[in-house]
């Protein structure tokens, strides 16, 4: 039986977002221009920190109401739930993410934050849990508002939140945004824009999940994440016996 | 026509932007009481194993502005060589060594500072030892996909001109952007560690 603890697989960088992207103009300045160091993987990238679920509070996963001062947050209340594969679509249990947003009226609770609409007493913004031992996460929050942001002259994110993954290797590290079903501004976005294939744009998009709602609570978002997978190891051992 | 494989691909990656320590370190961006301090700040406790050292640096842009809103994770093995994880299976890592830390860059300098242990050697895939290093990882606005380096020690030139992974790096100069040159700060070994996003110091950067 093969063991799946080899070195991972290579990324595909023609799925990812180049560095260097135009338009979105603060990647102009901040895009390495030389070719990448290719290395297999080393115990250096194969390993990874271990976050335990006893380092979390009650309300970490909740971001209605882990800020509340007077009430709970304002806004259109969601669960966002999913899973967190590998490549080969295996769960993988105990993985940190970390979650931030803009608040309902997209606004964040930022030093350098220039909108104009309102803060949220009762919103903060951050969120956190660690996957299950099949790789599933909740949380529950409100959705974010879309926000103008200082790039081309009218440019704005749709709704999102960013999302921070520790799988079990830093081989794995990855940080990304989810998108909402049915957003027209999805397509619009520079940032967005930066991944170049359509498919990879798609598997950003949450689904509206009507299953899983909360009565008279929430609506309900699925969104699924993809580590690497990485090489079943009997592979490995036989080269290592030639 | 073959059999159908149904791999998934992985996640694209999105940039962190601008807003990162939101998520990463509230505490530091005024949204305190969500959890109490921010995760990765400490490193070394009283009983960490290991020669305390002081990593230092700052990020600049192509124009060499400093990034004043980047996150700098590390990653390293213990004293030992050993790292504090269910992959290592070499032995047990010190228990007093996570091996993790993360620090925004500071709002006004562009600074970020670990205080930690100088890691031990751990072999490369064919089993020469590599030179000391930590791994280094950067994600901020204008980033779009984390960017994964590595530092090595100034005061490692041996281990240094041995390490497999440094010689993999074609030109010799560019080798140097990896290293660290070695001072002292507050009775610390203090390594500076200065990453260039573009020109002609650019840092060489991981496809791992
Ligand atoms: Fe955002």
């Amino acid at each position: 039986m093969s063991d799946h603890r080899g070195s991972f697989y290579a990324r595909d960088r023609d799925w990812h977002p180049p560095a260097y992207t135009p338009d979105y103009k603060t990647s102009v300045l901040r895009a390495p221009k030389q070719a990448l160091l290719s290395l297999d993987n080393t115990i250096s990238e194969m390993t990874g920190p271990v976050f335990g679920h006893d380092m979390l509070g009650p309300r970490d996963d909740d971001l209605i109401t882990n800020w509340s001062k007077t009430g709970d947050a304002i806004g259109q209340r969601i669960v966002v739930h999913g899973r967190v594969l590998d490549e080969n679509g295996r769960g993988l249990p105990g993985v940190l993410l970390e979650v931030w947003q803009a608040n309902a009226g997209g606004r964040y609770r930022h030093h350098k934050e220039t909108y104009h609409a309102a803060l949220d007493p009762n919103f903060g913004g951050c969120g956190r849990c660690i996957t299950a031992a099949d790789g599933s996460y909740r949380f529950r929050t409100v959705k974010p508002g879309a926000y103008p942001w200082p790039n081309r002259v009218n440019d704005w994110r749709p709704a999102h939140i960013h999302f921070s993954v520790f799988g079990h290797a830093f081989a794995q590290r990855l940080v990304t945004q989810m998108y909402f079903e049915g957003d027209p501004m999805i397509w619009q976005c520079p940032i967005v824009g930066t991944i170049p294939d359509k498919r990879g744009v798609e598997q950003l998009i949450a689904a509206l999940d009507r299953r899983n709602t909360t009565h008279m609570d929430a609506l309900a978002y699925e969104f699924d994440i993809v580590l690497r997978g990485r090489r079943a190891t009997l592979f490995e051992n036989r080269m290592e016996g030639t | 026509m073959v059999q159908r494989r149904d791999d998934l691909k992985e996640s694209p990656s999105q940039t962190a932007g601008p807003y990162v320590h939101i998520g990463t370190n509230p505490n530091w961006v005024e949204i305190t009481g969500v959890w109490q301090g921010d995760l990765g700040l400490v490193l070394v406790g009283p009983d960490t194993k290991g020669e305390r050292v002081l990593i230092k640096g700052r990020i600049f842009d192509g124009l060499g502005k400093p990034l004043n809103d980047a996150l700098v994770e590390i990653w390293q093995a213990d004293a030992d060589g050993l790292y504090n994880s269910p992959e290592e299976r070499r032995g047990r890592a010190d228990p007093n060594f996570v091996g993790w830390g993360r620090q925004p860059t500071d709002r006004d300098t562009g600074e970020f500072r670990f205080e930690t242990i100088k890691p031990g050697r751990v072999p490369y895939g064919d089993g020469r030892p590599m030179a000391p290093h930590i791994t280094v990882y950067i994600v901020a606005r204008g980033i779009n996909i984390g960017l994964h380096t590595r530092l090595y020690f100034g005061d490692e030139a041996a281990a240094n001109a041995e390490c497999p992974v440094l010689n993999r790096i074609e030109h010799p100069g560019r080798r140097q952007t990896l290293v660290a040159p070695r001072g002292e700060e507050a009775g610390l070994p203090a390594y500076t560690f200065d990453v260039h996003l573009q020109g002609h110091h650019e840092t060489v950067f991981f496809d791992v």
